[in-house]
């Protein structure tokens, strides 16, 4: 079945995304064999390629990959300085240690830096960088003020909220960006930190009184409004929420400690189906009607359903062979492709054939140049072409 | 459809009320326009119409405001959300959403219509306002006279009875404003709505007015009519009205084709007479280049924003930056002083090259005032403000303190620059950028926001540097600004200049960027009112 172009009707669900990307999380943190974890950001890498659109949520990408190789490089930094618990008989470089009081034993500045300890710290740090990797993928491709759409009624202020917040921090950036190049215009330097400090105050005034506009415009536009509904209604409504999440709080310790286990499911369940009764009748306050919502169909079940494959399938594969999916760091030993656990990945490659194909931008372009190409498509993208 | 009853708003801790004894009835689908100077409370009456006043800005309301019957007492703005549509001054805070179709549905989900009623809605919204080509696009990637009508068509979808907005053009350029206006009159005409808007650029509006309100000073009572009575009384009007005044017609003409009927003897009395030329040619001619600009092109992000800009600025010499929205005039500034670096060709500014001069020493050659003055001020009083001019500018104390005082005469030094009004915050970041005393002065949209008498000052302000040997240089959208002051006309378009020449030359042939002036006594080359003012007292 060959996917249909991405339009609103035929966009995927961003929850769909989301378990998708959840999925390969969830692979990525049962192991530590970095030609693994390697072709898990591959496929990650791979599915965002193909299947992301212009949008500015989607540029989000590459900040993740940014940040996954700071976690790396703030690992390895830590191990080479900190010390490593692995034993190690490969010594890189022996750092001059410093003499610690008593009081701070177990706790290392400096001496021996093995091959071994930073091999470690870098599958470690790897792990992380991989779990970053896939949260921003399902960034990337699913659209969070949409996945909003999906919260039940009574969650959804709560939710407009958070969105606004999220749209703070880009613009954020933007007016730190505007006031340093002010900065210049009143013969000061724009760069280095101090610069960055003396435009803070009126960086968050004006985040201030964007809010403070942005509020009014919203309750002008009728955010807020509710339906009466009945004080009995009302006040099911809070003990429903409050007992069920009484309920769950008990159950989980239950579950936790060693003595409740016998308790501790049943009420945690009664708890959730408590609060969830709570948050169904506390949405009948709510007015709100939503547009266009979009539909969970059997593609959305397809790229879920890959996600949640990869994650069984590697669960399953950290009993049948937990070497391969865990390397010794300690001796030192190359690590090997396992088959299977490898095979089992590229199951996450399915959202690249059956999700809804971005719109192909740019067409036209005739320039041959690869990068003059990329430039005109931007250029048309941003004037006419529709951005999903 | 609006009613006032003898309203007066007093906000917080003010000792006066910020209107008073406003008392008037909008009947339904009118184009109400909502007039008056800086600061006399325009927004106030806007707001307290969607009851925002006082809801949400606090203060107290005397009176009675209701709006299709209902009393903003007693209903919240969120209540009176289905009756009333709101659109402020700046587009972009309006926004809750992320994409125009999400947006234009906004306002029908928070109101909880069905989804079939929603989806017919936005349909139709988006053919009314032209939008049907942008409905997938990031609100953030529109242009700012698309932003408007995004804008504008996210509080219709719920079918306000009553449309409110405040200064929907004053950003715009005159062809994106038209596009608005065109919306506007549509509405009023098709759908019925009432609509009442205050803005500062009559010229592009009065036309349209069924009725005005003027608010004539701070605390006076408003005074409502039809548009030439009350422009007969109204401190703020148009180049037409002036024309119309100093012309002596009546009724007097709000639009330019009004005026042309009635001004054939006044063409045939200036025939004879020639207008004095803005600017002695020789003279600027010889002067010495401030700036040198050679093919220069500046790429922003994988954008072409300027391609092969070409263009000489001497000392003495006003010149005008025209052109639409995003065709380049800011880059153009800020390549100027060094915001950008050249991907091409040269700028040269009074022999440095800004983009490799520290700001410091850049600041001896070129000034720039942003758009957003407020940008350009850290401080928190004006005295501590002009303080640390001095300091940047390595200026004898007190010489920004003595240019505020030219500028801005009787602003105390206590007062924060935040509660200074529009133009007298330009004026400050004005002096600031002077005290360097910077042989080229670059000025990115200096109108935006101010009324008539700010303006005129500006004028005076500027006028006055440029004949002290300022090379001059703004960027805008205000052609009646450009035909005042601009020795010479550049526009830009898509990052290339298609006109570059004496102001009278380029803007008497543009249809979109002549002065009325110049619309109504074509062919004759004059540019502004007070010109015309001049040659007829010479004349007698």
């Amino acid at each position: 079945m060959s996917a249909p172009q991405a339009t609103r009707t035929t966009a995927l669900h961003a929850g769909a995304w989301w378990l998708w990307a959840l999925g390969l999380a969830t692979a990525a943190s049962r192991t530590t064999n970095p030609l693994l974890l390697g072709l898990l950001v591959g496929v990650a890498g791979y599915v965002v390629a193909v299947r992301r659109t212009d949008a500015p949520w989607a540029r989000s990408y590459g900040a993740f990959v940014k940040l996954g190789l700071l976690v790396i490089g703030i690992r390895l930094v830590f191990a080479f300085v900190l010390g490593s618990p692995i034993p190690g008989s490969h010594t890189l470089v022996t750092l001059p240690e410093v003499p610690l009081p008593d009081w701070a034993e177990g706790v290392r500045i400096g001496g021996r830096v093995t091959a071994e300890g930073m091999l470690f710290a870098l599958y470690d740090g790897l792990k992380l960088a991989a779990l970053l990797i896939c949260v921003g993928a399902a960034n990337a491709l699913a659209n969070p003020s949409r996945l909003l759409k999906s919260l039940p009624g009574a969650l959804y202020e709560a939710g407009v909220a958070v969105v606004v917040a999220m749209t703070f921090a880009p613009n954020l950036v933007a007016d730190v960006q505007r006031l340093r190049a002010a900065r210049r215009l009143r013969g000061r330097p724009d760069r280095g930190f101090k610069a960055l400090l003396q435009v803070g105050l009126p960086v968050l005034e004006g985040a201030l009184e964007r809010s403070v506009a942005l509020a009014a415009a919203m309750d002008a536009r009728g955010y807020g409004r509710s339906a009466r509904v009945p004080r009995a209604v009302r006040h099911t409504t809070s003990a429903l929420t409050l007992g069920g999440l009484l309920g769950v709080c008990a159950g989980t310790y239950g579950l936790l400690g060693d003595t409740g286990a016998g308790y501790g499911l049943p009420l945690l369940l009664a708890g959730l189906a408590a609060a969830l009764a709570g948050l169904w009748l506390g949405g009948r306050r709510s007015v709100r009607t939503r547009y266009r919502p979009e539909r969970w169909g059997p593609r959305a079940c397809l790229v879920a359903g890959s996600g949640i494959a990869v994650a069984a399938l590697t669960i399953w594969a950290g009993g049948y062979a937990p070497a391969a999916l865990h390397p010794p760091a300690f001796p030192l030993t190359a690590p090997v492709l396992p088959l299977w656990p490898a095979a089992s990945l590229l199951v996450g490659l399915l959202p690249a054939v059956v999700a809804p194909a971005p719109a192909p931008a740019g067409a036209t372009a005739p320039a041959a140049d690869p990068a003059t190409t990329r430039a005109t498509r931007t250029a048309k993208t941003a004037q006419k072409e529709p951005s999903q | 459809m609006i009613r006032f009853e003898q309203v007066s708003v007093t906000y917080g801790d003010a000792a006066a009320p910020a209107v008073q004894g406003v008392d008037l009835t909008v009947p339904e689908g009118e184009l109400c326009l909502l007039v008056g100077p800086s600061g006399v409370g325009k927004s106030t009456v806007l707001n307290a119409v969607c009851g925002l006043v006082p809801h949400f800005t606090g203060g107290t309301l005397r009176g009675r405001v209701t709006v299709d019957g209902r009393d903003t007492r007693t209903h919240k703005p969120r209540e009176l959300a289905d009756v009333v549509g709101t659109v402020g001054q700046d587009p972009l805070a309006h926004f809750v959403t992320d994409t125009v179709e999400d947006e234009l549905a906004y306002g029908m989900e928070s109101l909880g219509l069905a989804p079939d009623v929603m989806r017919r809605r936005v349909e139709e919204t988006l053919d009314l306002l032209g939008l049907a080509e942008l409905r997938d696009r990031a609100l953030t990637t529109l242009s700012g006279g698309q932003r408007q009508r995004v804008a504008i068509g996210s509080v219709l979808t719920t079918h306000p009875k009553v449309l409110v907005l405040d200064e929907p053009t004053s950003a715009l350029d005159p062809a994106a404003a038209e596009e608005v206006l065109s919306v506007l009159q549509r509405l009023v005409h098709d759908l019925g709505t009432t609509v009442l808007l205050a803005e500062h650029r009559l010229e592009r509006v009065i036309q349209y007015a069924d009725q005005v309100i003027l608010l004539p000073a701070p605390g006076a009572p408003p005074v409502m009519g039809a548009p030439s009575d009350v422009m007969a009384v109204s401190p703020v009007h148009p180049p037409v009205v002036g024309l119309g005044k100093l012309a002596g017609w009546s009724p007097l003409p709000l639009s330019v084709r009004d005026a042309r009927r009635k001004a054939a003897p006044l063409r045939a009395r200036l025939e004879t007479v020639t207008p004095p030329r803005p600017v002695d040619a020789a003279r600027t001619a010889e002067a010495a280049a401030v700036a040198e600009v050679t093919g220069l092109g500046v790429r922003r992000g994988r954008i072409e924003a300027l391609h092969r800009v070409d263009l000489s600025v001497r000392r003495g010499e006003t010149v005008a930056l025209m052109g639409r929205n995003g065709a380049g005039k800011s880059t153009l500034l800020s390549t100027l002083v060094g915001m950008h670096q050249p991907s091409s060709g040269a700028v040269r500014v009074g022999g440095v090259v800004p983009h490799r001069t520290g700001p410091r020493e850049l600041l001896r050659q070129v000034g720039l005032v942003p758009q957003e003055p407020r940008d350009l001020l850290y401080a928190d009083t004006v005295a501590a403000e002009c303080a640390a001019a001095d300091r940047d500018a390595a200026a004898p104390a007190g010489s920004c303190r003595a240019l505020v005082a030219r500028l801005l005469p009787g602003v105390p030094d206590s007062v924060h620059p935040r509660d200074l009004s529009e133009g007298q915050r330009l004026a400050l970041a004005l002096a600031v950028v002077l005290t360097a005393r910077p042989p080229l002065l670059l000025l990115d949209e200096p109108t935006r926001g101010l009324d008539y008498a700010a303006k005129a000052r500006l004028v005076e302000v500027l006028r006055g540097l440029a004949a002290e040997g300022h090379a001059i240089v703004l960027a805008t959208h205000d052609v009646e600004l450009a035909a005042e002051l601009a020795h010479r006309v550049v526009i830009l378009a898509d990052g290339e200049v298609v006109a570059d020449g004496p102001t009278d030359e380029v803007v008497v042939s543009s249809p979109s960027f002549a002065p009325q002036v110049a619309k109504v006594l074509a062919p004759l080359p004059w540019l502004t009112v007070p010109q015309v003012a001049g040659a007829l007292e010479g004349a007698v």
